[in-house]
Formats: structure tokens, sequence, C-alpha cells
């Protein structure tokens, strides 16, 4: 039977509670007249994607109404959600302002799907663009999206959308042709002398920059033709489907002498310094950005000479030990051999008193960064470090340091982006919580000591218990191959056959071995509710577990979690799957404080993610909190948390982990079986008995 | 499974393996073998240790008995066990006792990937006693001089599970094999398949891009052992870039992305 229309009053009744018109005091007769005179299930639909709007934005929301019914119109429902959908990503991301934008202009947006379809956006193709960079030889290059494509040299910019050619495959060509092209820029040497002073002595720098830029394209291009000759020749055919004109007759001998191969930048900064007028660059040529370059080549040459001597000098420790020598006295130098594959025609490899030293892989890679961008490397690289020569700050790989989210520095670099489920909106928002690791600071007091002490019974309980659950030898009797005879089998056999009987082929005992194959992450809930009691109960919980799993011997890992809204999700690692378990993670385990607030779902999603790299048979997410998905971000408390929690409970199963939830709720609610549902889960209502039966609670889990 | 029993003295190799020198392995094994000392072949997989054991065990003039190790091999496997034939139990020697029987080379091959309890039995063997107990029997066998251990393992593996315990490395003389620098592993390539070699020196590029993605995204590398099948897969008439991909990316990776990235680099190359 169809649906019965809605009445204006119920319409109007909906509208004004979506819309919450009491503090808004938008008006709802009008768009409630016109939903009036639709078919009653349009109605419903357009009402019940009002309400998705409006759980984001109540303005959105109302603009959206009429919009929406006239775009239904002409459009397919899918192309009204999608846009809806957009109009939603592009508030959490921009703001109201685009956001309205969006929902005024359809148009942009039917003309954005269009696009969509043959074009190709960056976000879709990063990660298999990012696997072909790594695979490039030399210094690994990430991705990033920017305006135009360029390379600053240790990462290339690419625009976020392609659509310059009607065929899907070939705007994903275009990507694949500029990511080799930059990578062509920081691999052949393009920067290897300072572009600025160069520019600067011309006398007229954006001219000299300007012809550099398209004499040194037809340099790489012959590089490419070399190296990657499949790629060369779709380069060629991307150049003519963009409609970029032929090289000028005139600029032909110049290509065919620049690309040869041995010819270096040298000679393209000789020739830029001419009075050429050059053809305008293509579109895969990119664009130079020389003060970025300059500055990105400036500090990594300096972190990395710093690097090398460090290591070096760790090696020549390494090398001097048990000997008289000192590790002073250890001359490196380096010896240069041909080899066609190299860039410059000659691999440089480090000696030690001129024969050929192994290194370990880091100095590998830093003498193949260095070499790239100099040329070659210089003596003063190869005197091994003083003691304390260099600031430790420098050594490191130039990482953002997670604590600088707050300190007015917002960034997203070094953290991992997880969707969220908005329950209302019936969708993800978009890399929406910003994940970090962060370490918790151990804290070396009594408490391992006390808690083992105190619960020393319990601990020979349990690991009795937990010896009986190792891999077992079971013996397998009458098999057919083993390592003993089964001799009941065998009497029985012999008596068969004197009766004339077939004689049984199975005869053997073997020994089975079941082998635990299990990987287990333990998720504990680090919030500021678990103040008190709860944090001791946890802390206690997880010291006695790490005891009995080592008695197990499973492979475990151990993870806290706390957050700040979405931006500043953290998980803190207390132990992880390599590491053993030592007194450091115990001074972890006691270093455990409640931080902030209990947002579920993005802990779950990282956590998956790190299982997920484990090898095991069986791989299991144990959850342990006291119960509240909460925020400081208003919205997760209550509904939202939940469904997103559970959401993310779903996804764990779906990669193929068993989740488990312990939770510590003294009010046992209704929701729990909801919220727990994708996942089993044990309710422990006083806190005091978690640290008894957590062990228990994984022994049933893994038997 | 059983392991296989075979007879060490058809193991003879008859005629020259081809394996492709890298360093001083090879007078470094025979160096060994003179010593009695039992050698470990360290390296990734597909490197050239199996050929390598070829060649030494035919320039030796010595039987060779190969044991692939595998999760489910057990100290019998190896030394042996009882069968029960026309009604009377009849104890058989296992690979490892036959070739210490018969003065043959025993190459268990990534031995780390075998039960445990196999080390108890490897060990007397690798250290100066040079004995093999035969517990069932009561027995005790005694290797001759031309008897030799060697163990295979591949260090890349980054499971803890899949470590060698230090008591036993340190009973061996180590190999360090690797893959061979590119105009060697191209050289190879050719030798092998017959393939042209401007084609080798690409599949060797090729191989040299997998490299690069190894421990960002590879768990490892494509082998020797994987461009030999590209080649040959591209000697019998298959396109390079569909070759490199039956050959090559599906044997490294099951996840799309990589899939899709890995073919990208191969129709960049040829
Ligand atoms: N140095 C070498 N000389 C000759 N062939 C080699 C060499 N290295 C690798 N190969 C080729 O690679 C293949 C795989 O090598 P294999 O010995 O089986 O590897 P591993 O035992 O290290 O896993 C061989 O069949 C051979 O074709
Ligand atoms: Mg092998």
């Amino acid at each position: 039977m169809p649906a019965a229309a809605l009445t204006p009053a119920e319409i109007t009744a909906r509208l004004d509670r979506c819309l919450d018109v009491e503090f808004t005091f938008l008006r709802t007769e009008e768009p409630a007249a016109i939903i009036g005179g639709l078919p009653p299930e349009q109605q419903r639909y357009i009402l019940d994607w009002v309400e998705r709007v409006a759980a984001t934005n109540v303005q959105l929301a109302y603009r959206f109404i009429t919009r929406a019914i006239a775009a239904l119109d002409r459009l397919d429902r899918e192309v009204v959600e999608a846009w809806a959908l957009h109009a939603m990503d592009t508030y959490d991301q921009k703001g109201l302002h685009a956001a309205l934008a969006v929902i005024e202009d359809v148009e942009a947006f039917v003309h954005l799907v269009h696009a969509r379809t043959a074009g190709v956006v960056l976000a879709d193709s990063l990660g298999v663009l990012t696997h072909f960079a790594h695979g490039l030889a030399g210094r690994p290059l990430e991705l990033a999206e920017g305006e135009s494509p360029w390379t600053d040299t240790e990462t290339i910019f690419l625009p976020p959308l392609l659509a310059r050619l009607p065929r899907r495959e070939d705007n994903f060509l275009l990507y694949k042709a500029l990511v080799a092209r930059l990578w062509a820029q920081t691999r052949f040497g393009t920067f290897r002398h300072p572009l600025s002073q160069a520019a600067a002595a011309s006398g007229e720098p954006a001219a000299f920059l300007a012809r550099f830029h398209v004499l040194e394209s037809l340099r790489l291009a012959g590089c490419i033709r070399r190296e990657l000759p499949g790629l060369a020749r779709d380069m060629e055919r991307l150049r003519r489907a963009l409609g970029e004109p032929p090289l000028p007759a005139d600029w032909q001998a110049l290509a065919a002498e620049l690309g040869r191969p041995g010819t270096g930048v040298e000679r393209v900064l000789e020739l830029a310094a001419r009075p050429l007028a050059p053809p305008p660059p293509g579109f895969l040529d990119g664009t130079l950005d020389v003060a970025a370059v300059e500055a990105c080549m400036q500090a990594r040459v300096e972190r990395e000479r710093a690097q090398l001597r460090t290591v070096l000098r760790d090696v020549a420790e390494e090398l001097t030990r048990g000997d008289d020598r000192a590790p002073a006295d250890l001359r490196f130098g380096t010896r240069r051999e041909p080899d066609p594959g190299q860039p410059d025609g000659e691999r440089i490899t480090l000696t030690l008193d001129a024969e050929p030293v192994p290194v370990p892989e880091v100095v590998h890679r830093l003498t193949t960064s260095i070499v790239q961008d100099l040329g070659e490397i210089p003596d003063d690289y190869l005197v091994p470090a003083g003691d304390g020569e260099y600031d430790p700050s420098l050594l490191q790989d130039q990482e953002p340091d997670p604590d600088d989210v707050w300190k007015g520095t917002y960034h997203e670099e070094g953290a991992f982006l997880y969707d969220e489920w908005d329950h209302r909106r019936q969708h993800y928002r978009k890399n929406w919580c910003a994940v970090r690791e962060k370490d918790v600071p151990p804290v070396h007091d009594d408490f391992a000591e006390r808690t083992l002490a105190r619960y020393s019974g319990f601990i020979k309980h349990l690991r009795k218990t937990f010896e009986a659950m190792r891999d077992e030898d079971r013996v397998l009797r009458r098999q057919v191959h083993g390592d003993e005879v089964d001799i009941d089998a065998l009497v029985e056999a012999l008596a068969d056959a004197r009766d004339g009987r077939e004689m049984s082929d199975r005869l053997f005992t073997r020994v089975h071995r079941s082998e635990r194959n299990i990987a287990v992450c333990f998720m504990v809930d680090m919030s500021g509710s678990t103040q008190g009691w709860i944090n001791d109960a946890e802390r206690e919980s997880l010291l006695l577990l790490a005891e009995t799993l080592e008695t197990l011997g499973d492979r475990y890992a151990i993870y806290g979690f706390s957050g700040m809204a979405r931006k500043k999700c953290e998980i803190f690692r207390i132990k992880t799957f390599d590491e053993p378990y030592s007194d450091e993670v115990r001074a972890r385990i006691s270093g455990i404080t409640p931080q902030d607030y209990t947002r579920m779902g993005f802990a779950i999603r990282h956590l998956t993610r790190v299982l997920g790299e484990v090898e095991a048979r069986t791989r299991i997410l144990v959850a342990i909190s006291d119960g509240k998905p909460d925020d400081y971000d208003r919205y997760y408390r209550g509904e939202y948390g939940i469904e997103d929690t559970r959401r993310a409970l779903v996804e764990a199963r779906r990669a193929g982990i068993h989740p488990y939830c312990i939770t510590i709720d003294r009010e046992a609610r209704d929701y729990l079986p909801h919220m727990y549902g994708p996942a089993a889960f044990t309710v422990i209502d006083n806190v005091r008995q978690l640290p008894l039966k957590v062990s228990d609670i994984y022994r049933r889990l893994t038997t | 499974m059983n392991a296989q029993v075979l007879k060490p003295e058809e193991y003879f190799i008859r005629e020259e393996p081809y394996y492709q020198p890298v360093g001083d392995e090879i007078a470094i094994f025979e160096a060994a073998y003179a010593q009695r000392l039992p050698v470990l072949l360290k390296g990734p997989t597909g490197c050239g240790k199996t050929r390598f054991m070829e060649h030494m065990a035919w320039r030796l003039g010595k039987p060779l008995i190969t044991v692939s190790c595998h999760d489910d091999l057990t100290a019998s496997d190896l030394v042996g066990r009882f069968l029960v034939r026309g009604g009377e139990t009849v104890w058989v020697d296992g690979p490892l006792t036959r070739a210490v029987r018969a003065g043959a080379i025993c190459y268990l091959d990534e031995v780390v990937e075998a039960r445990k309890d196999t080390t108890v039995v490897i060990h007397p063997l690798a250290d100066d006693r040079r004995v093999l107990p035969i517990e069932k029997l009561g027995e005790m066998v005694e290797a001759g001089p031309d008897f030799c251990l060697a163990i295979s393992y591949n260090p890349g593996y980054q499971s803890v599970l899949k470590d060698l315990k230090q008591s036993t490395r340190q009973r061996f003389v180590a190999l360090e094999f690797d893959y061979p620098e590119p105009e060697l592993e191209a050289r190879i390539v050719q030798r092998e398949t017959g393939i042209d070699p401007e084609l080798a020196a690409r599949l060797v590029k090729f191989a040299g891009m997998t490299r690069n993605l190894k421990g960002s995204g590879l768990e490892e590398g494509a082998s020797t052992r994987l461009l030999v099948h590209a080649a040959r897969l591209i000697t019998s008439g298959v396109a390079p870039v569909a070759a490199c991909r039956a050959a090559i990316a599906e044997a490294l990776t099951d996840d799309p992305e990589m899939l899709a990235a890995v073919n990208e680099l191969s129709s960049s190359l040829f």
C-alpha cells in the first residue's frame, strides 16, 4: 500500500523540528507548501534528506529544500544525493560560506560530476601514484596536493583534479607523466647548481628562468626516453592529445643536442644565458619554484651531512671494536665505478682504506641522496663526527612534532586521517579525525613490584592455567604415517591378517602440535573519566595480562587512546608488537595517566590498521573502556559517538579482526548491546574485579 | 605429509649447473668443506642459493640431498622412522641420516620454517662432534669426512618467529647472498633464458624498481628467480608488460593499488 501524503501540519512540524525554528526563526511555511504539493513518496524523500543536511548545518538545509526540489525535476536522485553530500563535505572542510555556494550552484556541481566521470581525482589515485614514485630510483619522493605541478625536491605537488583529456585513462596517465617528469628533475640534477645565482648573474632573472625551464625540459625528455621509454611514448601521445604545438623548427636541433646521453645541466645553464626566444612550456613540464627548491635543498644538505658523519662514527666504532685503532683513525673515501644505470654514468661507493666497506642501509640511502644533490660526496662529509658535534634535532628527518598541533601551528603532517561515521548524515565524514601515535612517558616507580606482590597468588594460578593453553603436543593414534608404531593398532592388524582379513595401514602414532598463531591488541581507555579507581584497575589488569601473555607466548600490543576533538585524536604506545616485555614497558604501564575524552571510533580504526599489519592467523582487538563515548566536540556525545563506535567495530570485523569489548559501566546502560553488538562484550560492574577478570576473559576468548 | 625418502646415490649431479659467482663464495665454501665446517647461506629467496648448492655438489663430486623445510617438518622427517612392512616393523632412514651415512651434502632449505625440535638433531652434527643421534634406535651415527651440512635462511622476514637462534647460527660458516649487481643479474637472466640482452637489462631495472618498494608497500622486491620466470614468458612470445605482471607483480602482492603501481612501472619501462 502506498504511503499516504503528509498533511501540511505534519510537514511543518518536521521542518520546524529539524531546522530548530524556535531558535533560528527560519520561516518554514513556504517550503512546507512546496513539499505539500509533491507526491507522497517524494515528500518523504525530500524531508529525509533535509533532515540529514540539517544535522550538519541548519542554514544549509534550509537553502537545500527549494534547490533540491527544482533539481529533482531534471536530475537523477543519485546526482542530487551526491550534490547534497558534496555540500556537507565542503561544509566540513571549508565552512558554511563555501557549502552554501555549492548548494546555490547545482550547475557547477553537475559540471564537476562530468569532470569527475572522465577526470581523475588525485585523492583517489594517490596510493598508486605514491607507490609508483617510490619505485623510481633515487631519493623517494612524497606526493601532495598543490595548485600547479611542481616539486621542491622532496615532495611532488599535483593538482587535485585532472580532466584535461576526454578519457579517464589518459587523465591518469597525465598524473603519472607529471610524477615521472618532476622526479626526473630531482634525479638528473636539474638543481645541482644554484639557479637563483645564475639567474641573478644573467641580469634578467625572469627571462633566464623561463629559458632554463624550457631548455631543461628538453634535456629531461631525453633522460626519460632512455630511462623510461614506455612512458616517453605515452608522453609524446599526451602532448599531442593536449593540443600542444610541436617544437618550432629552429628548436629541433637544440632538442636533439640536449637529449643526447651525457648532457648535463651545465650545458642548459650555458644556453639559458643566451638571448633565445623559447616556446611556451608544455603542461607536462610543470612549473619551477626556485626559491622553494633552494630552501628545501639547503636544509637537506646540512641535515644529511650531519647524518652521514654521525652514522660513519657508529660504523667506525663498530669496525674498530676489539682492535687497537681509534674510530677517528679510520679514513673513509669513495670509489667511482662505471655504471650505465646511474644518471652520471658511474656509481659512487664508500671505501675504507681504499677497500669497499659493507655499510648499513641508512648509509646507502644517505649517500644516494647526497650524490643526487651534489654529484659527489665531498671529502668533509667522510670525516666521522666528533662526540656531541651535532645537535640531535638536526639528525632527525624533519618531522613536525605532534605536540605542535595546538601551538598555533596546526598541521596534519605525520597524522593518520580516518573517516568518521555521521549517523544523521548516514555517511562518513571524510578524513575527519587526525590521529597521532605518541609515547607514554615511563614512570619508574614501585607500581609493578607492588602489584605483582599483591597478586602473587593469583599470578601463580594464572600461569598454571595459561601454561596449559600453550602450544600443545597431542598424540594422534592410528595414523597412516607417524613417528612411533601404535602398538594397539598393530596387534589388531596382525590379528586381522592372521584371520585372513585385510590389514589396516593405520598403524602409527603421530605428535600433532597445535600452534597458537594469535596476535592481540589491547586498546585502553585513557580518557579523563577513568581518573582514580578505573585507571588503577586498568594498569593492574594490563600488568597481570602482560605477565600471563608472556607465559602463553601470544604476540600482543598495548595502546592507550584519548582525544580532544577530532584534530587531536591520540594513540599512546605502551607496548608495540615488535617490542619485548621489559622494565620499560612496565614503567609505561605505570605511567598511564588519564588524558582527555573518550572518542572511540578513531582508536578502533587505527588499531585495526595496526593489527592488519601483523602476520597472524587470528587477530583480536580487545577494547577496555568505561563505556561512554564522549568528546569535547559535543556532537560526539550520545548517539553520534555510539553509532560511530558501532560502525568502527563493524569495519574491524570486516577487516578480519575479532573485536571484543570489556566495559566498566556501573550503570550498565541499555545502549551497550547496540553499540558493542558487532563485537562480543562483557560488562564488569565492580571495577576492582577488572584485574581478576581480564585474563579470564582472554582465556575464554582464545580457547 | 612425510618428507620423501630419497636415495642419495642417485643424487649425483652429472652436468655442471650454471652458477654465476658473485664474490668469493665458491672458495669459502670449498675451504669450509675441506675443514668440515657446516655452512649457512643467508639471503632473500630466489637469489641463487639452491643453484649454488647444486653447483658446489657438482664441483665437489658429492651427492646432494635437499630438504625444503616447511612448518610441519619434524625431526623424524629428517632422521627416519619405523614403517610396518609385511607385519614387521622396519626402520627407514630419513634424508639427513642417509646423507650422513652416504657422505653426501645435505641442504636444509629455509630451515627456520621447520619445527623447533629439528634443531636438536642439527646441533650435534654442526659442531665438532659431527654425530647424528638417532634416539629411537639408540644409535649415534658418526659423519665421515665427505658429509657436509648446509642450511639456508632468509633474514628478511620481519616475524620474530622466523628468526634463526644464536645457538644455531653460531655453529655455521655464513655466506651472504643478495641480488647480484645489475650487469651480473642481467647476464644470469640472459644465460638462463636466451632472452635479448636489452630486454634482460630492462627486466633487471624493473626488479630494481620493485626493490625500491621494499618496506614501503612490498615485503620483498622481485627476486632473480622471478626475473627468470618473466624472461621465459617473454621468450615464448608474451609481451613484456604482461609477462612482468603475471610472473612478477602478481607473485609479489595482492594489494590492488600496489599491483596497479607495479604495472605502471613496467609499462613505463617497456
Ligand atoms: N648466481 C646465479 N647464477 C645462476 N643462476 C642464478 C643465480 N642467482 C639466481 N639464479 C637464477 O635464479 C633462480 C632461483 O635461484 P634459487 O637458487 O632457486 O634461489 P634460492 O635458493 O636462493 O631461493 C635459479 O633457478 C637461477 O635461474
Ligand atoms: Mg630455494
